[in-house]
């Protein structure tokens, strides 16, 4: 087994138990107001996080390539003009492509 | 059964909608999950068994940016956290007990638990969980598997697909950025995470930005918990 696959198969097993616990852990644990807030800004943090590094991280060093950039500024555009999740993603890669294509 | 169930077709209406954003959702999944490297059944593998949406894009997204692949581990099961506190309201909803427990645990995501919580009466709660469930665990399957062949035959980066992972990851945040709180956080998270770029090893990045949130969460709020309920993902 690649470590790949491992990596798929324990992430994949372990976000079920979490939702399991979810429904077998006494509520006096999960109801804390301390722990739902945690548990509710997690994906703020990681998900800005993860632009960040999906946008400027050339691998351990700062690089961009701007033609990707502009396609995540175009897909913020759509967002701005209040465009579904559908429209910000054709948006984004249309961009992108477009600008791969004639540059 | 008794009597039919008056919020019924507007019930499945919404969860038809849902369950079509959820598709197209699958689809961008599965393309950039094999633009990131991962193989078919492995993204066929997070969608039938993670199956939970902003997860399985953290995984691709840190599995693709190299070094050891288990550094994307940490960054999906710290996202699928909130799944857990859901389990509440579903539990008094459901009050599933034995076999039923686990095969109801798979169910209980972002989308479930909004339409399930947003019905009046327990009978409806409970249609309202079951055909969301059912519908949106279908077509995301469908769409995880149609995207996944697509990005087989094309080039991602040719069809700009690069773009899509940080373009959809903004989509999730947008809502959530609403409030002051939540603007800081992000940018927070973004700060440390590029902060680390050159110093951490792959993925590191990423798991640190949870440290924000810990900070955050503990710190005493001016905002009350139940006015953050609105700023979930979905």
């Amino acid at each position: 087994m690649t470590p790949l696959w491992l990596a798929t198969i324990v992430a994949a097993v372990g976000c079920y138990l979490l939702k399991l616990a979810g429904v077998s852990l006494p509520e006096s644990i999960l109801n804390h107001p301390k722990v739902q807030r945690v548990a509710q800004l997690l994906p703020i943090a990681m998900l800005s996080a993860l632009v960040a590094v999906e946008l400027f991280d050339g691998g351990g060093r700062y690089s961009v390539d701007w033609r990707t950039l502009a396609g995540v500024v175009a897909g913020v555009i759509a967002l701005l003009l209040r465009r579904g999740f559908l429209v910000v993603f054709l948006v984004a890669i249309g961009v992108t492509a477009l600008l791969r294509l004639i540059t | 059964m008794d009597e039919p169930l008056p919020e019924r077709g507007a019930i499945l209406r919404a969860a038809m909608g849902i369950g079509l954003y959820a598709m197209a959702f699958g689809a961008s999944f599965g393309a950039i999950s094999i633009g990131s490297g991962l193989t078919l059944p492995q993204t066929m593998v997070l969608s039938l068994v993670m199956f939970t949406g902003a997860s399985q894009f953290a995984f691709v997204g840190v599995a693709a940016s190299g070094g050891s692949p288990f550094a994307a581990v940490p960054a999906a099961l710290l996202l699928g956290m909130r799944n857990a506190f859901y389990g509440v309201p579903i539990s008094e909803i459901l009050h599933p007990r034995g076999f039923a427990r686990l095969w109801t645990a798979h169910f209980v995501i972002d989308e479930t638990t909004a339409m399930a919580i947003g019905q009046a009466t327990p009978r409806a709660r409970r249609f309202a969980f079951w055909t969301t469930g059912m519908i949106l665990f279908s077509l995301w399957q469908l769409g995880s598997l149609a995207g996944a062949l697509v990005g087989r035959v094309v080039n991602p980066t040719d069809i700009g697909l690069d773009a899509a992972a940080p373009a959809v990851f903004l989509a999730l945040l947008w809502p959530m950025l609403r409030r002051r709180e939540g603007r800081w956080l992000a940018l927070g998270g973004a700060a440390v995470a590029l902060a680390l770029i050159p110093v951490a090893p792959p993925g590191i990045p990423v798991i640190a930005s949870a440290g924000v949130a810990l900070v955050g969460g503990l710190l005493p709020s001016r905002e009350a918990v139940t006015q953050l309920q609105d700023t979930e993902p979905t």
